[in-house]
Formats: C-alpha cells, structure tokens, sequence
C-alpha cells in the first residue's frame, strides 16, 4: 500500500465506490416503456428470424390460393392478389421498414442535434444563418422534396434512408437550438467555461446532456414519421420497388381490394401502428430514465 | 489572517487599469472606470459595494466572460503570475491560453450554489472532468482525487457522494462542492462572487472558516466579493470599496473598519446594525437614501455626491475626484476627505 493510499484509507475516503445504473431503474418503472421495448424486440425478432421459420418466401407465387383469407389455410395471415404469402411478406417488410425509420432517425436526429447545437450555442450570425435554413427546409412540403429528389436516385433502401434522414432533422434542430440558448446562459456553462472548458466540451459535455430529454422525445417521433414517410413514397412510386415489400408498399397495394380483401392493408397497418407507438412509448420512458432529477 | 510575509510578497494578480465598457443599441456605456488593483499569496481582498457597483463586472471581464466585442470593450491589463512563474496578461489572452489559465490558474466561486452544477451530471464526475480539463491523469486517478478534494471541503462519506446528483445535496453542500471544484488545480487566485449569500448564516460560518482553512494550506489568494460587510469583517485582509463603477477607497481592514475616509464608506459601515443596538428603540438605522446610479446616467462630478451627506455646490457635483493615496495601501476619491476626516 502506498502512502497515499494509506492516508486516503486513513481519512476514511477508499475507492470510489460502483455507481448503480439508475437510469435502468427508472426506465423500467415506466410500464408502457418496457411494454414497447418489448413490442420492438418482438417485431424486430419475427422480421429478422421469422422469415427462416415459414415454408414460403415473401416472393413466392401460388397462384392457387390467391386472394386467402387469413387463418383459414396453411397461408396463415392469408395471401395477396398474386398468391404471395402475407406473413412471409409482412415480415420481409419489416425489416425493411423498421431499419429505414430507425436509421433515418439516427442520422436526422445527429444532424439536427449537431446544427441545433452550434447554431445555438454560438447564436448570432451564424446562428441566424442555421435556423433560416431549418425554416427554409420547414417551408418545403416534405413530401415534394422527397419526390424531387427521388426522382433522381436509384431508389434503394439506403437511399431512401438517406433522403428521409436529409428531410426531417429540422425538428430535432429546433428543438436543440432553443434548449441551447437557454441552457448557455446558466450558470453552470460559465461555470465550465471558467474550469477551462473548450466550446466542444461545453456543448457536448455540459449542455446537451440537458437536453437529453426533449432530443430523445423528437427522435422517437422520427422513427415514427420515417417508417410513414416510407409508405407515401413507396406509395407513388418511388420508394422500395416491387417485388420488395415493405410496410408501406403493401399498405398501398391493398388499397384497391379494400372492400374484399382488408386483410391486406389490415396487417401492414397494424404493424405501423404497432411500431410507431412502441417506440413513441419508448421515447417517454427513455426521456425520464435520463434525467437523474427525476431520481428520488 | 494578514501575516508579516504576506504583506511584502510580490503580488499574484495585478489589475492595472482595468475599464469595462457595454454597447447598448449604438452607445457604449461605461461600466467600470479605471480600476486597479493586486492581491497577493494567501491574502484576502474584499471587494465591497451595492449591485451595479461593478464588481463583478470587474472580474468577469478580467476573465473574459463578458460578452466579446464589439458588444463589450475592455481596457486595462490584468497580470497573473502563473505557477511557472511567468506573468500572463488576462485580458490580452488568445482563447487557447485563456483557457488553459482557466481553472488552473485562476477559479471561481459562485452565488449560486443551486445553479452552478450542471443538475444532469454527478458531482463527482465534474470535478473529475474539471481536473482532466489540466491534468494528464486517468480518470480513475481524477476520481480519486475528487473524493479527496469532497473530504477536504467537509463532505462525509465522501467516495460515495461522488455519485451523487446535485438535487440531492443541499445548498452548503454544492456550495462546497463548488468550492472543491474551484481548488482542483490548486488555482492562484480564487474569486469568490458572493459564496455565502444564497445560505443560511450559519452554513455561511462554515464556508467562510472552509476558506479560511484552505487558504492556510494552499496559499491561495481570494477575491472575494460581497456586500455583507459582516463576512468583510470576518475574511478579508484588505478591503476595495466600488461605487458607479470606480473605486472609492482602499485600506486595510483594520483602517477601513477604524476610520473610514470617504463618506460612502461610512455610510455604508453606519447602515450595518451592531450588537449595541439590540433592543434599544431610540436607535434608528442610517440608511443611505437614493439608490445606486445607472450606469448610462452618472451623475457629473464625483458619482456619489447626490447621496452625499457632505456634497458641497459647485465642487462635488462639477469634477471628478482623483483617488488620492493617503498613505502606504491606503487610497481615497473624494475631494472633502481632508476637511471632513472625523477627528483620529
């Protein structure tokens, strides 16, 4: 033992003791959270696993059993209008889908997080010059953008994450921007300011740890919005191309068999819906498990 | 806590004519007019004065929190002489150097103490950043050091305070954890904006004595700012009074306390409440009537002479007084101070 240790042991101070992750406590109090955690864990199993499981794949046509209402045959969730098997599909999709909305909200919720962050914590001309663009993507109807751009990329998944990511980080920067003007000005940010932080270490280290929670809420109503913003493209035409499915091609395929076959858009919608909510649920649990105040 | 050598050690911090000034719309507003001053290892300088006096503005700009220019000039030159011994101008600091001065050389305490933790991180993990800030050690080292400095500053069980978030400490006790934050480095000056007024009195005992305490060991020199001239009493070796931006009088604290020259001083001292007082009911309290001037519309001549029991017509209120030296550290702006000075 050395001295040091010696005298620490002596003034009765020892290793700094383990921390219990208390942010695992508090979201797990939140019963919706872990019901959606648990949702997501779900759909993520059946569309990567479950494909493996059925005797069909997503692109295999039967043409005897067109039209199957679920439950009824070996087609458990019953079959599309070329005899496809619904479930092998729906599962495809999923994957599909769920990896679009979770990455695009990964990279829009970066980039607003990072031009929110600067353009309020350095505000001034070169804030004013940020948050103009954010009002400049705001004032483009998404939906045209995204067609626009559409049109001239190949569509592929990658692509379509990357122009969602491109067309939705606005939120997520406002967001952020105003938190930052806010929290520079407490004290404590001067207080970093005056232990020698550097810019970079005051706004990563210090302030955005505040804002947490408000960052978390506008990213999980990403993914949601992502996962929709899919569909409507896949929907005119430029999203996922068939033979892919993907939760909003199917969804808008269906819609012409509306009236004899509901089945079809039944399913796709009930998985959106399904994901969307989790993941919002998700985002109320994330928010208070990471804010220690709320820790009593 | 003034000692034989203190008083002829070379001076750690030296504020040579510091003036600070505010840009409003399209007028710059002086704030802070010429003030200088120097403290030394382990000595205490009290700077008093009401709000909008300009203290802290002083400080503040000595370290480059105001806001940058345009929008805030400041003139002067504020040398720190750092712990390899060479003497740095503060104020002329590119944004790298300033920042390595920082928090190892120099550190504040706030008013604050509800305010001053980030409320998301644990505390011993801000001081811990707070010494990697300087120091090239691991972080584990940084934690271990956190939990010295907690046990230093009179945190029981300290190894498992270091978890602890700020909402579950009460004030003296963020209070001290600023103050192990602020000390981390082992800085050369600490400037202490207020520490005590956010707490109860006798919270405020003990972070005065924990000062204290630290600078015997440490050798720090404190800035400390206030307008409690009870805590003056208590901390100080020197005081500095301020008064629309200009300093008004500087003594020791003995003198100052004994005899005050400038008549703002005395008032000031007149309007604290002594235990001789108690209970008597013929006694009223002077107050100082009027209230501090806005810094966009100073009174001409001397900035006081409207609140001034001794302003005369046609000399107070035309030109400004020069601080006068009096004699050795003893400093006064006022141009009655000789035929007014209350018999020795």
């Amino acid at each position: 033992m050395t001295d040091a240790e010696a005298s620490m042991q002596a003034m009765g101070i020892g290793e700094p003791t383990q921390r219990r992750n208390r942010a695992i406590d508090r979201f797990m109090r939140h019963r919706l959270a872990v019901l959606g955690i648990a949702m997501i864990i779900a759909l993520a199993l059946l569309s990567f696993v479950g494909p493996r499981l059925l005797p069909f794949n997503d692109l295999y046509i039967d043409i005897r059993y067109r039209f199957a209402p679920p439950f009824e045959s070996v087609h458990l969730l019953g079959t599309d209008p070329l005899g496809r098997d619904h479930l092998a599909r729906l599962m495809m999709a999923g994957r599909i889908s769920m990896s679009i909305g979770f990455s695009a909200m990964l990279i829009a919720t970066c980039l607003g997080t990072v031009i929110g962050a600067v353009a309020g914590y350095y505000g001034g001309y070169l804030g004013a010059a940020l948050m103009r663009l954010v009002d400049a993507m705001l004032c483009f109807p998404s939906i045209f953008l995204l067609l626009a751009v559409a049109a001239f990329i190949n569509p592929g998944v990658a692509s379509i994450t990357l122009i969602i990511a491109l067309t939705s980080w606005m939120e997520v920067a406002r967001v952020v921007e105003g938190q930052m003007k806010s929290l520079r000005e407490r004290d404590f940010a001067v207080a970093a300011e005056l232990m020698g932080g550097s810019d970079l270490y005051i706004i990563f280290r210090e302030l955005l740890p505040n804002a947490v929670g408000p960052i978390v809420v506008a990213a999980t109503l990403n993914v949601a919005n992502a996962i929709l913003m899919e569909s409507y493209i896949s929907f005119l035409g430029y999203g996922i191309q068939p033979p892919t499915p993907s939760w909003g091609n199917m969804l808008n395929n269906a819609q012409q068999y509306l009236a004899s076959a509901p089945w079809l858009a039944i399913f796709p919608g009930l998985a959106i819906t399904l994901a969307v909510t989790s993941f919002n649920f998700i985002g109320d649990g994330l928010r208070d498990a990471l804010d220690p105040r709320l820790d009593n | 806590m003034a000692s034989a050598s203190a008083s002829t050690t070379a001076p750690t911090l030296r504020v040579e004519n510091i003036s600070v000034g505010f840009r409003r719309g399209g007028t710059l507003i002086p704030t802070v007019h010429d003030v200088s001053f120097f403290v030394r290892p382990g000595e205490t300088l009290a700077l008093v004065g009401e709000s909008g006096s300009g203290k802290s503005v002083t400080n503040l700009a000595m370290m480059q929190l105001t806001p940058p220019a345009p929008r805030t000039i400041v003139a002067g030159r504020a040398l720190l002489t750092c712990k390899d011994g060479v003497a740095r101008d503060l104020i002329a600091a590119s944004r790298e150097e300033i920042r390595a001065i920082r928090g190892n050389e120099i550190a504040m305490i706030f008013q604050e103490p509800m305010t001053s933790l980030n409320p998301v991180c644990a505390i011993g993990d801000q001081i811990a950043e707070a010494i990697l800030l300087h120091r090239k050690i691991s972080r584990r080292q940084a934690l271990r050091d956190a939990a010295e400095l907690l046990n230093f500053v009179g945190i029981p069980d300290a190894a498992k305070r270091l978890s602890s978030y700020p909402h579950h400490l009460s004030g003296g006790m963020r209070q001290r954890v600023m103050i192990a934050m602020a000390i981390s480095c082992q800085p050369r000056v600490i400037v202490a904006d207020e520490p005590t007024t956010a707490l109860d009195v006798t919270v405020q005992a003990q972070i005065l004595d924990l000062l204290k305490k630290l600078q015997e060991q440490t050798g720090t020199a404190i800035i400390f700012i206030t307008h409690n001239l009870g805590v003056v009493a208590e901390v100080a070796d020197r005081v500095m009074v301020m008064y629309g931006g200009r300093l008004v009088e500087e003594a020791d604290l003995a003198r100052l306390f004994e005899r005050p020259l400038m008549p703002y001083t005395a008032a000031l001292l007149n309007s604290v409440p002594r235990m001789d007082m108690a209970g008597r009911r013929d006694v009223v309290l002077d107050a100082i009537c009027g209230s501090v001037p806005d810094p966009s519309h100073l009174p001409s001549g001397c900035a006081f002479h409207p609140r001034c029991n001794f302003f005369v017509v046609g000399r107070c209120d035309v030109s400004q007084p020069p601080l006068d030296a009096v004699d050795e550290g003893r400093k006064v702006r006022c141009l009655r101070w000789r035929e007014i000075l209350p018999p020795a």
